[in-house]
């Protein structure tokens, strides 16, 4: 028998079934591209033009300054000048408000006489993580503006805090969702879909048949991967373009390791989805193991969404054990650092180790029989 | 060199004996039938000569091989077709048959011979997907696929469920000329009528075979007195002849029924018992038993004691 023949011709029945196939056909294509943008443009801790009302209680020159100080960045929009401290609350409780800004009645006298002078920031702090960005944003303002306006006049015996995020200065979130995404389509493609289309030829009978032919069974899985091997290393390639040149994310390290990363941790995947085939009789039982066996973890404790270190103790071992974990922790290195192998060196023998451990376990799981 | 010899197999699962000490031989170029009705452990049996499943006890040889320890050269030498339509649906005719050729390390062309009678009749729908295909047409696709690789045996389980007449019909056509190009064919159905058609049937019931022999030595080996009664209404009839004292037992076939009678129970007075009980437009006459009589009367016993 002529292996090579015969694992074309698997391989070319494969990609049939794909082709055929929309619902396949949109989860390999639509579902990257998809989860990028909604990602890129919705999911997003950045703000744009967020509405800003001000009380300002002063109303004088240098308070109008500073109003238009604030303005004048352009992420900040006045939605409302207020009079009285009522319609602050009012503000917040219809929803419309998302900061004030309250500027005491002897801003100009207190700033110029050197005394302590408080402007009040009031945030909407049932959204915690806006509010965050929004206080510190406006905090960030009226620094500049305190500075700007006392120029050399500064007391010396002020202590600057200079802030400056490395890799990522002005906090895109994109830097971090483009190796996530990537993270988790590799495994809806090569672990969900692999386990899926397996399972199928078990619900639909044909494994039988392909059971009692001369086909060995590594060059039945071998044959089955293979094209969601190479469509998940194309979405791999695709999520990188949008999010290089839709969100500006870099790649500043080499792109051959990268690629080689993202070859191994899609093996990895593989090996898991194959894995997941053998215990799994149908394609309903294979969906629901790749759900939350893969999908929850590897969203939720890699790192991705959240960040490990701050999880309890127990949440941290899981994490630790997806292998998303290491991989989005080498594309960050890689894409947004810049480093070389020698940094990653570790994830990678971890991933390495991990792919090996679950071929070992599928080889050891593969029935040569039904039962 | 026997294509299958079965010795003692039993299968048990979750408590329930699927397969009951099952013996039996399939000659060369035999074509043997096993014949019962659903759930009796056909596609059981099926399974482990195809080295699908493990037997709990007994041995089973294919071809001369072991099923457990010569799994790999039986799979290479034998087709088999599973009660399932079980080829690629998205798939076309062609790609089907193409597919399973270089899986077995050939080609269409190769063999084209030996199929060329059952997929000249569907090759006019080679661009068709095989999901499109009507139940006969499938039948002959699946045992194109199965037997394009010259196959020394071939397994059908229940290739005629869910055909129509005619397609079954051809079906055994099919097998026929099959058989005599030498290859041993194992073949099972729940149907009775289609058993005379095979060289010697195994009839199975629960897991146990009731009995192997030729369809006519089965036939004439019907130990009872047996006539077909015919009458207006034949459910009524069916009641009364039911209680009558020279009754064995009676079964509906179709719309005639099958009396078995014990010994003396003659026409005229069935037709006297049946006119003193005013049924009318009776028609009663002495057949010979079918497979389906033998079967009843093996799998029922406790009618060959009591009457009622």
């Amino acid at each position: 028998m002529n292996i090579l023949k015969v694992y074309w011709a698997f391989v070319k029945k494969e990609f049939f079934h794909i082709l055929r196939d929309k619902r396949t056909l949109l989860i390999l294509f639509g579902m990257p591209i998809a989860q990028v943008m909604i990602f890129g443009y919705a999911v997003t801790n950045e703000f744009n033009g967020a509405s800003l009302d001000i009380y300002d209680q002063a109303k004088d020159e240098l308070s109008g300054q500073l109003i238009h100080h604030l303005e004048s960045s352009g992420n900040f929009r006045i939605n409302r000048i207020l009079n009285s401290q009522e319609e602050i609350e009012d503000g917040f409780k219809s929803g419309e408000t998302k900061l004030v800004v309250v500027i005491p009645k002897d801003f100009a006298s207190d700033l110029s006489s050197s005394q302590d002078v408080t402007i009040q920031l009031l945030a909407d702090g049932s959204d915690p993580n806006n509010a965050n960005t929004l206080v510190q944003y406006a905090s960030t303002m009226i620094r500049g503006f305190e500075s700007k306006y006392l120029g050399k006049e500064k007391s010396p015996f002020q202590v600057d805090v200079e802030t400056r995020m490395l890799y990522n200065p002005q906090l895109k979130s994109a830097q971090n969702f483009v190796p996530g995404t990537i993270a988790l389509i590799l495994l809806i493609i090569s672990a969900m879909m692999t386990s899926l289309t397996i399972a199928k030829e078990k619900e639909t009978g044909t494994m039988e048949i392909l059971l009692v032919s001369p086909l060995p069974p590594a060059l039945i899985i071998l044959g089955k991967v293979t094209p969601y091997a190479l469509l998940a290393f194309l979405d791999a390639i695709l999520i990188l373009l949008i999010g290089y040149f839709v969100f500006e994310v870099p790649i500043l390290g080499s792109l051959t390791l990268l690629l080689i990363v993202c070859f191994l941790y899609l093996l990895v995947a593989l090996s898991l989805g194959t894995l997941i085939s053998t215990v799994s009789k149908t394609q309903q039982d294979a969906m629901m193991r790749s759900l939350m066996g893969l999908m929850m973890p590897s969203m939720l404790l890699s790192g991705f969404i959240f960040p490990l270190s701050s999880m309890p103790f127990i949440l941290q071992i899981i994490g630790s054990a997806v292998p998303a974990t290491y991989f989005i922790e080498v594309l960050k290195g890689v894409m947004l650092r810049g480093v070389g192998l020698q940094f990653v060196f570790w994830e990678i023998i971890i991933l390495i180790g991990m792919g090996a451990l679950f071929l070992g376990f599928t080889y050891k799981n593969f029935k040569i029989r039904l039962e | 060199m026997l294509p299958i010899k079965i010795e003692n197999i039993s299968k048990t699962f979750d408590g329930v004996k699927a397969l009951d000490n099952i013996s039996f031989t399939v000659e060369e170029g035999e074509l043997f039938g096993l014949i019962g009705p659903d759930g009796a452990g056909k596609t059981t049996l099926f399974r482990i000569l195809t080295t699908l499943l493990l037997a709990d006890e007994g041995t089973a040889e294919v071809l001369g091989f072991d099923v457990i320890k010569n799994y790999k050269t039986i799979r290479s030498k034998v087709g088999y077709m599973p009660g399932k339509f079980s080829l690629y649906q998205d798939l076309s005719v062609e790609e089907n048959l193409d597919f399973f050729a270089t899986i077995f390390g050939t080609s269409i062309e190769e063999n084209y011979d030996l199929i060329a009678d059952i997929y000249r009749q569907i090759e006019p729908f080679k661009k068709r997907l095989a999901g499109d295909l009507s139940g006969g047409m499938k039948q002959k696709l699946a045992l194109s696929c199965a037997l394009i690789h010259k196959p020394d045996v071939l397994f059908l389980d229940e290739p005629t469920t869910g055909v129509d007449a005619v397609s079954r019909k051809e079906f055994w056509e099919m097998l026929q000329s099959l058989k005599e190009k030498g290859i041993a064919i194992l073949v099972s159905t729940p149907y009775m009528d289609e058993a005379s058609l095979c060289d010697r049937i195994a009839l199975i019931q629960e897991g146990k075979i009731l009995q192997t022999d030729s369809p006519q030595n089965l036939i004439t080996s019907y130990p009872h007195p047996l006539y077909s009664v015919k009458a207006q209404d034949t459910y009524q009839t069916l009641q009364t002849l039911r209680l009558a004292p020279f009754t064995r037992s009676i079964l509906p076939f179709g719309d005639t029924l099958h009396l078995s009678t014990k010994q003396g129970g003659s026409i005229q007075e069935i037709e006297d018992f049946l006119n003193a009980k005013s049924q009318s437009q009776i028609e009663v006459k002495p057949i010979k038993a079918t497979v389906e009589d033998v079967f009843l009367n093996l799998s029922s016993p406790q009618t060959k004691e009591s009457p009622s």
